[in-house]
């Protein structure tokens, strides 16, 4: 690889860093405006104009706050949990096609940093791995609401892996490829040989269960069972303070913003558009693609935050019901429907 | 080829700690970047699709299982069980037997001819089901089996005898 | 037993039909119910700057007026202390002095008139009690403070401003 080819992948990916970190600040502030207007309210409104300024003084505030780390707690893991937590947030985003080629000087910069060719794999297992931060900062507390909240967290998460994994399955079924470039590739457009071409439309079921099983994986109401805190006090971060808590919160707004990204992407045809074929400019388009990508990402993240201000919590046995007596089998049955419809009417 | 000793030793070196770490937490989390080293073997062996699957199965799953039990348990030295002298003779003719099966073994070491592979992209998706499905399909299909008799089963354990109905 | 009111009903608990366990029906109607309130305005009064319109008997803080000479009307007879059920009024009474005349419209005056804002229960007892209309509730919100001596209002605090300023 030419060093300059190095330079460009190395300033896309400190790009796509800055990127998801800026974008889930200031999900910090938009939920909490958001819940404002949900509830009547005005919301942060103090620091700057409208209170934009709000995440940078939260920020401020986390990392003045004492750090502590109680006398019983496993010292060097109760550090490697948040740091987990928000490593394994972070590195999803390595696989979403961000946008078509760029060509800048006769050099064709992909907008990817890399297109591994079994990338939903990639996304699933770190997704799987994220539990990897709670459970282990949540033992490593020494806390009986803290290890309650890493179990719940434990369960919840693999229970709903399952049916992930399977509703991408029907969705594999459609597309035939493991690869999330290639798939945002075929949703070209909006509307294809007389059919529309985003997968959200040949797999409704299928982005149903994708998007609760989503719910799930990212801890986020109604499924917030392991830091209910009518239950478990804090759940598994009771026991952290200052940018250790810090990180675990903003894990969760980062993984929020991914699996956005990744729901446009395999769902809403990523960076395609409709019309997009009336513009000429390829770079325009590219450019128009990563601003459409951004929209539909920003959509599903005020869906994530309309849900959570609306629903109630999940009761904990309700919760198992729902992923292993009703999601799973009802991902099973559209594998089958997906099968059949593809034998029979293609 | 570097690349490959380097890996090799930090697998070995985190078993190694897998079964000489004293609380059992910290020796499953070692078991956890054991098999994350496994999965970048797998990748420098071009196996990508093995890879994943190794690492959402085992590291996501089911070492996330494994530590899940473990947390459970009570892990205090108080609660550790007081280990019978036979248990410990035991264990002592075990480790010796597995002594000499390891230098045995080694003595009957030669170096053999590397494997080349016909199709340098066995290890990808599309080669692998092809694979899978026509070579072996037999086999594939029994294991299925085998899985499913093995979730009946569970399945079957899991559920409690209903409790006869009351007459009046 | 029998209900004296009537109104008493007896709910059946059926079990769910499809589409109410189906959720997705509830859930969509309760993100519509949200939805709608996302556009309301919002009923928020931002306090510093905007102020919520008080009633037109709103009891706030003390003030003790003046004349139309602008002299002090208070002569310290102390019935408000005496009608204050919290006992929140003190004062001290002098002798007006030749020359004060435009200062104190009585021969008597308070030389120090102290409130407790903390016992104060703006009951409005001592504007009722006052013969010479001297002390009225029609002040602010009597504000927030660090310390509990800052809340013992002196005259400082009390009195109106003089007319001529």
């Amino acid at each position: 690889m030419e060093l300059i080819d190095l330079l460009i992948k190395i300033a896309l990916i400190i790009v796509i860093f800055v990127i998801s970190l800026v974008v889930a600040m200031y999900s910090t502030y938009a939920e909490r405006k958001i819940a404002a207007f949900f509830q009547d309210r005005v919301g942060p409104n103090r620091a700057g104009p409208w209170g934009i300024l709000q995440p940078l003084a939260d920020g401020g505030k986390m990392f003045l706050k004492e750090e502590i780390i109680p006398t019983n707690a496993t010292g060097f893991l109760f550090i490697v949990g948040p740091s987990l937590a928000i490593l394994t947030a972070c590195i999803g985003s390595a696989v979403i096609p961000w946008g078509q080629n760029l060509e800048i000087g006769g050099r064709v910069i992909p907008l990817q940093v890399t297109d591994i060719n079994v990338g939903i794999l990639y996304i699933f297992g770190v997704v799987s791995l994220g539990v990897y931060g709670i459970m282990i900062g949540g033992w490593a507390s020494n806390n009986k609401y803290s290890l309650l909240g890493a179990i719940r967290a434990a369960s919840q998460n693999i229970s709903y892996e399952i049916s992930m994994g399977l509703s991408i399955i029907a969705l594999l079924m459609v597309t035939g490829t493991l690869s999330l470039g290639e798939i945002a590739k075929q949703q070209h457009g909006f509307w294809a040989d007389g059919y529309f071409s985003w997968n959200v439309f040949k797999q409704p079921l299928g982005f149903l269960l994708f998007i609760v099983c989503a719910f799930a994986e990212t801890n986020r109401s109604p499924f917030d069972l392991p830091e209910c805190e009518t239950e478990l006090v804090g759940g598994y971060h009771t026991e952290y303070s200052s940018m250790k808590l810090g990180f675990y919160l903003f894990a969760e707004y980062i993984n929020m913003f991914i699996s956005s990204a990744v729901m446009a992407t395999l769902y809403f045809g990523g960076y395609n558009f409709p019309f997009m074929d009336l513009i000429h400019s390829p770079n325009l388009v590219a450019i128009l693609g990563v601003v459409a990508l951004f929209i539909k990402i920003f959509m599903f993240i005020f869906f994530f935050m309309w849900v959570r201000w609306t629903l109630p919590r999940f009761r904990y046995d309700q919760l198992m019901d729902l992923g292993w007596k009703t999601l799973i089998p009802l991902a099973i049955a559209n594998i089958v429907l997906t099968g059949i419809f593809m034998t029979f009417f293609k | 080829m570097s690349t490959f000793y380097f890996i090799a030793f930090l697998s070995i070196f985190f078993s190694i700690l897998v079964i000489s770490a004293k609380n059992p937490v910290h020796s499953i989390l070692y078991l956890v970047l054991t098999f994350f080293t496994f999965t970048i073997h797998y990748i420098l062996l071009n196996a990508q699709f093995l890879a994943v699957v190794n690492f959402i199965v085992y590291m996501g799953a089911i070492l996330v299982l494994f530590l899940y039990t473990l947390m459970l348990i009570n892990l205090n030295k108080e609660a550790e069980p007081v280990k019978p002298f036979m248990v410990k003779i035991a264990a002592v003719f075990g480790g010796g037997i597995l002594a000499v099966a390891l230098v045995s073994s080694l003595k009957l070491l030669g170096v053999s001819d590397p494997v080349v592979l016909k199709n340098p992209d066995l290890g990808l998706v599309k080669n692998l089901g092809k694979v899978l499905f026509n070579e072996f399909l037999l086999p594939f299909e029994i294991s299925s089996v085998l899985l499913l008799s093995a979730m009946v089963g569970a399945v079957l354990l899991a559920t409690k005898e209903k409790e006869p109905k009351a007459t009046i | 037993m029998e209900s004296l009111s009537n109104k008493k009903k007896q709910l059946e608990i059926k079990p769910l039909n499809f589409w109410e366990r189906a959720y997705l029906p509830a859930i969509a109607k309760g993100l519509s119910i949200t939805m709608s309130h996302f556009f309301k305005k919002p009923v928020t009064i931002k306090y510093p700057e905007e102020k919520r319109e008080f009633s037109e008997n709103f009891r706030g803080m003390h003030s003790l007026k003046r004349d139309e000479q602008g002299r002090e009307r208070c002569t310290a007879c102390g019935l408000c202390a005496l009608s204050c059920p919290a006992e929140a009024i003190t004062m001290t009474a002098a002798e007006r002095q030749k020359g004060e005349e435009h200062l104190y419209r009585e021969e008597k005056y308070a030389a120090v008139y102290e409130i407790n804002m903390l016992r104060c229960i703006f009951c409005g007892l001592c504007e009722e009690a006052c013969p010479k209309e001297a002390i009225y509730l029609d002040g602010d919100i009597v504000p927030s403070d660090y310390l509990r001596k800052d809340f013992i209002y002196g005259k400082d605090k009390l009195v109106e401003a003089p007319l001529n300023q």
